[in-house]
C-alpha cells in the first residue's frame, strides 16, 4: 500500500509539472471570471446561471483532465520504456496500475478542490454584493452546502471516467483511448434511457440487448444532481449513497480488468 | 546456489497483423551463472541478448522454458528486491532530475528520507554525475542518461545486476569508468550479467561468456578458451620503408600499401612478429603499430551459425 502511495505521488508530481494542468487551472479561473461577468450583466439577478455554469465547468474540466491525463498514464510509460525501470523494482504490476490510478485521483482531487474554492469565492462575492430582497428571491442560498453534494458526485463520476481511461490505456493508444472514453462518457449520460427501453420498443431481443448494455456501460446520469441542487430541490440521501456505491463497484470492476490485462502484457 | 539458471528458455514473437507468423527471438537457451561471476552475453544485433534480459526481468513472458534467479522464479518481487537492471537505451521521466529519480526509486525499496538522499548522491557520484544531479534528465546527453541508468540499477545495493549494453553511448573515459565499476561490483561479491557486442569489453571483464546468434547459444565458456577468438596472426604497420624491402622481409605475407612509404602487413602466426620487427628496424623502418588479429564476433557468428533460422518476410 505504501508503494502504491509512492507511485501515486510520482504521478501527481509529474502532472503538476505538466503544463497541461496549469492550463486547465487557468482556464477554470477564466471561466469563473466569466461567470462573474455574466452575473454583472444580469445585475446579480440570477445566481442560478452562475451555479449552473460553475458546476458544469467543474464537471467538464474535470472530465478533460481525467481523460487527457488518464489515457497517457500507462501507455506513455510503456511507449517511453520508462516502465522497464519501474517494474524491475519490487513493484508488482497490480501496484503499478493502482498507483497510477491513485495518482490521477490525487491530481483530480486537488484540481477539483481548487476549482471548488474559486467557485465558492465567486458565490461569496455574489452573496456579499446582493441585497436582502434579491437574496430572498434565490431558490437556494448562494453558499448552499448542497452544492458540495453536487460537486462530490461530480467527483465520483470523474473517478469512474478516470478508471475507464486507465482501463483503455492498458491496451490501446492514447488517441483510441480518448475516443473510447469520451464515447463512453456520452453514452453513459444516455444510459438511463436503455433501462426504460422496453417502454419504447416491443421486440424482446432488443430489450434484452438494451438491458445487457445498460448493465455493461456506466450509468453516469446517476451522478448528475446539478439541476436539483441549483433549483434548491432536495437530493435524497439514499440516492446519493446508491450512486456512490454504484460508482465504487464499477471502478473496482474496471481496475481489476485493467490489472488482469496488464498482468499478461508483454512489455516489448 | 547458482545466481541465474535458464532452462530451455524460448521466446517467440508473432509478427504481422493479418497473417501472424512466429519469429523465434530466443531458442531453447540453457545457461547457468554462478554467484560472484561476471558473465558476458555476447552476440551481434538481433541475437536475442535484450530478449534474454527482458525474460530474466519478467518484462516479457517466455513462450516455454524456465528462468530462475537466486533460486527463485524470475520476476518475483523478492528477486526484484535483490537485483538491479539497466535496460537497453534507458529512458526516464522528463520532469525529474537524476537525484529526484533516484530518490523516487529508492522509495520503491522502502528507503526514504535522508537515507534515500544519501544513497542517491552516492550512486550518482559513483557514475560521475555528482555535479549535474539537480538538472532535469531531459537535458542530459545520451551518455549521461546511460549513467543515470547504471546508477538506478545499483540503488538497492543489489547482489546481482543485469546490464544491457552498459557501455553503449559512453565515451572512452565513460567506458573505462564502467569497466572499473563492474570490477568494483565483482570485488564486492556482486554477480554481474551484462550484454555487449564488443568482444574487448567481455575479454577485459568476464569470467565466462555466452555467445548468442540468431537466438541460439553458439558458444559458452572462457573467452580465452573459445577457440575462435584466439589470435590467428598479427597486423604490423611500418613506415619509412620501401616496397622492395617489405617484399623481401615479409615473404608470403599479405601486404597492403597505406601510404607512399607505409605498409600494413598481415603476419601469419607461424612467423614471430618480434623477429620480423627487428629486421624492419635494422633496415631503418619505423614501427607504427603491431596488433593481434583475431576473429571478430561477427566472423565467429558467421562460422558457428550453420543454418540460421530464416526470418519470415515482414
Ligand atoms: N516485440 C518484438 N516483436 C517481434 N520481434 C521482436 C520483438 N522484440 C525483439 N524482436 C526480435 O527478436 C530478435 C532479438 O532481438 P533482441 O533485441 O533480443 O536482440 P539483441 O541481441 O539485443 O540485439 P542488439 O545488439 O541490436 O541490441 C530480433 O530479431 C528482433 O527483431
Ligand atoms: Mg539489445
Amino acid at each position: 500500500m505504501r508503494l502504491v502511495g509512492r507511485l501515486a505521488v510520482g504521478v501527481f508530481k509529474e502532472s503538476v509539472r505538466d503544463r497541461v494542468l496549469y492550463g486547465l487551472v487557468i482556464f477554470a479561473a477564466v471561466l469563473m471570471a466569466a461567470t462573474y461577468l455574466l452575473g454583472q450583466l444580469t445585475a446579480g439577478q440570477d445566481i442560478k446561471i452562475i451555479k449552473d455554469l460553475g458546476l458544469a465547468s467543474i464537471s467538464t474540466l474535470g472530465l478533460f483532465m481525467a481523460v487527457f491525463v488518464g489515457i497517457g498514464l500507462v501507455w506513455r510509460e510503456v511507449e517511453r520504456r520508462s516502465i522497464y525501470n519501474l517494474l524491475s523494482k519490487p513493484v508488482t504490476r497490480e501496484q503499478f496500475i493502482l498507483g497510477k490510478y491513485a495518482g490521477l485521483v490525487l491530481t483530480l482531487a486537488v484540481n477539483v478542490a481548487a476549482m471548488t474554492a474559486a467557485f465558492y469565492l465567486v458565490l461569496a462575492y455574489m452573496n456579499w454584493n446582493a441585497d436582502d430582497i434579491m437574496r430572498r428571491s434565490w431558490p437556494a442560498p448562494a453558499l448552499d452546502p448542497a452544492l458540495m453534494i453536487a460537486i462530490g458526485l461530480i467527483g465520483v463520476e470523474l473517478l469512474v471516467v478516470t478508471a475507464v481511461a486507465l482501463f483503455f490505456s492498458t491496451f490501446s493508444s492514447p488517441f483510441l483511448s480518448a475516443v473510447l472514453t469520451l464515447a463512453l462518457w456520452v453514452v453513459g449520460h444516455f444510459n438511463d434511457d436503455l433501462k426504460h427501453f422496453d417502454a419504447v420498443v416491443d421486440s424482446r431481443p432488443a430489450v434484452w440487448v438494451a438491458r445487457a448494455l445498460y448493465y455493461l456501460l456506466p450509468d453516469l446520469s446517476a451522478f448528475d444532481v446539478k439541476s436539483q441542487v441549483v433549483h434548491g430541490l432536495p437530493v435524497p440521501a439514499a440516492a446519493v449513497a446508491l450512486a456512490v456505491g454504484y460508482g465504487a463497484v464499477y471502478i473496482a470492476f474496471l481496475l481489476v480488468a485493467a490489472m488482469l490485462i496488464f498482468q499478461r502484457k508483454d512489455l516489448q | 546456489m547458482s545466481a541465474i539458471r535458464l532452462e530451455e528458455l524460448t521466446k517467440r514473437y508473432t509478427e504481422g497483423f493479418w497473417r501472424p507468423r512466429p519469429y523465434t527471438a530466443l531458442d531453447r537457451l540453457s545457461l547457468t551463472v554462478e554467484s560472484g561471476e561476471v558473465f558476458g552475453c555476447l552476440g551481434p544485433n538481433g541475437a536475442g541478448k535484450t530478449t534474454t534480459l527482458k525474460l530474466l526481468m519478467a518484462l516479457v513472458r517466455p513462450t516455454s522454458g524456465q528462468a530462475e534467479i537466486l533460486g527463485l522464479p524470475a520476476g518475483s518481487v523478492e528477486v526484484r528486491r535483490r537485483v538491479g537492471y539497466l535496460p537497453e537505451n534507458p529512458s526516464f521521466y522528463d520532469h525529474l532530475s537524476a537525484e529526484e529519480l533516484l530518490i523516487y526509486f529508492a522509495g520503491l525499496f522502502g528507503c526514504t528520507g535522508a537515507e534515500a538522499r544519501r544513497r542517491a548522491a552516492a550512486r550518482l557520484d559513483e557514475v560521475g554525475l555528482g555535479a549535474e544531479r539537480r538538472m532535469p534528465i531531459r537535458k542530459y546527453s545520451k551518455g549521461m542518461v546511460q549513467r543515470v541508468g547504471i546508477a538506478q540499477a545499483l540503488i538497492n545495493d543489489p547482489e546481482l545486476v543485469f546490464l544491457d549494453e552498459p557501455m553503449s553511448g559512453l565515451d572512452p573515459i565513460g567506458r573505462r569508468d564502467v569497466r572499473a565499476l563492474i570490477m568494483r561490483l565483482r570485488d564486492r561479491g556482486c554477480t554481474v550479467f551484462f550484454s555487449s557486442h564488443v568482444l574487448a569489453d567481455a575479454e577485459a571483464l568476464c569470467n565466462r561468456v555466452a555467445v548468442l546468434a540468431k537466438g541460439r547459444l553458439v558458444a559458452e565458456g572462457r573467452v580465452s578458451d573459445l577457440l575462435a577468438f584466439r589470435v590467428h596472426g598479427w597486423e604490423l604497420v611500418v613506415s619509412r620503408v620501401s616496397r622492395e624491402v617489405v617484399d623481401q622481409l615479409a615473404v608470403g605475407a599479405r601486404i597492403t600499401p597505406i601510404g607512399p612509404d607505409r605498409f600494413a602487413i598481415d603476419v601469419p602466426l607461424a612467423v614471430a612478429p618480434e623477429r620480423l620487427l627487428q629486421d624492419f628496424v635494422a633496415q631503418g623502418a619505423s614501427l607504427v603499430s603491431l596488433n593481434p588479429m583475431r576473429d571478430t564476433l561477427e566472423d565467429f557468428f558467421v562460422e558457428s551459425v550453420a543454418a540460421p533460422p530464416a526470418r519470415p518476410e515482414a
